[in-house]
């Protein structure tokens, strides 16, 4: 699997998810500046990760998503090929519209930094195709705009086509009103793309595969990935 | 030629700031407040001398850039 990492000028978790990946495959990932034109060749996945790209000026996401490399990965992504977004990297997909939807500013106004539970709505699918479905993980979460909202009718397509990857849940896995603790639109915490080869989530899956993390259920999102491109 | 860009959230759509400012209004001993949005103000100057041609290209910005009209929606002045 040949990774390739986007560094964009703010990004702060890059490294992480470097660690996280190379753990996952054995080899370290590009790491490639917003700058840049082109992804490296021979890329299979591309990885968007945490931070404050821009200092989140304007609007969280969307600076980013005009940098030259963005050109790149809307085309790989057209091509099939995999896109990770997590935490900043999700609000990039999301203003790149390659996702749909929006994050707005917590509910509750404040950042949130702690462990959440989710909830996997599916393992059909490249990043969770090592998860059960239904089976509640613990991972960290650490954002102040991570309430998912769309428009009626986007939100029902996006539930009626199974393409929510995660919700926030309580310790015993059930979801209900309120268990998002942003107040993200049905508790969504991540989300794909119509062809299921992109996903964004909120939470920092890349902070969760040690035992010194406190949960080592991110790891499973890395392997799943690995995995389908393995299979490839 | 200047022109006034304003972005406000669209009706429906949960402004926690706008909330959060309402909230520390009261605090303040305002208590006629029913409600407060936030939104955001730019000021443009562009070269364009036509209004109509000015408009259709802020239009434009506002499209790709300044508003995310997911959740937001704009009005453009166009002050001469």
């Amino acid at each position: 699997m040949k990774a390739a990492v986007i560094v964009f000028p703010g990004s702060n978790r890059e490294r992480d998810m470097a660690r996280a990946l190379k753990q996952a495959v054995g080899t370290p990932p590009a790491m490639v500046w917003h700058a840049e034109t082109a992804l490296p060749a021979g890329t299979d996945l591309v990885v968007l990760p945490g931070g404050f790209s821009y200092g989140d000026y304007l609007r969280c996401g969307a600076i980013a998503a005009l940098s030259p490399i963005m050109s790149a990965v809307s085309e790989h992504a057209k091509r099939g090929g995999l896109v990770l977004g997590v935490c900043n990297g999700f609000q990039i997909l999301c203003e790149a519209r390659l996702l749909p939807g929006v994050l707005v500013r917590n509910a509750g106004v404040g950042f949130l930094c702690k462990p959440v539970h989710l909830r996997v709505e599916t393992s059909a699918s490249p990043f969770t195709r090592g998860y059960r479905r239904g089976e509640r993980i613990t991972v960290p979460i650490a954002h102040g705009e991570g309430n998912w909202v769309a428009d009626s009718e986007t939100v029902a397509k996006v539930e009626d086509r199974g393409l929510v990857a995660f919700r926030y849940c309580d310790e015993r896995g059930r979801v209900s009103p309120g268990t998002s603790p942003n107040g993200a639109t049905n508790e969504i915490a991540g989300l794909f793309n119509a062809k299921k080869n992109v996903l964004g989530l909120m939470p920092h899956p890349e902070n969760a595969i040690e035992p010194a993390h406190g949960s080592t259920d991110g790891f499973g999102l890395f392997l799943s990935m690995a995995g389908a491109l393995a299979d490839a | 030629m200047r022109a006034r860009v304003v972005v406000t959230l669209k009706a429906g759509v949960l402004d926690p700031q706008g909330k959060a400012i309402e909230g520390a209004l009261s605090g303040l001993g305002f208590s006629g407040v029913d409600g407060v949005r936030q939104g955001k103000v730019f000021d443009l100057v562009t070269r364009h001398t036509d209004p109509t041609k000015a408009k259709a290209e802020i239009g434009a910005m506002c499209e790709r850039l300044l508003a995310n009209t997911v959740i937001e929606s704009y009005t453009i002045e166009i002050m001469g």
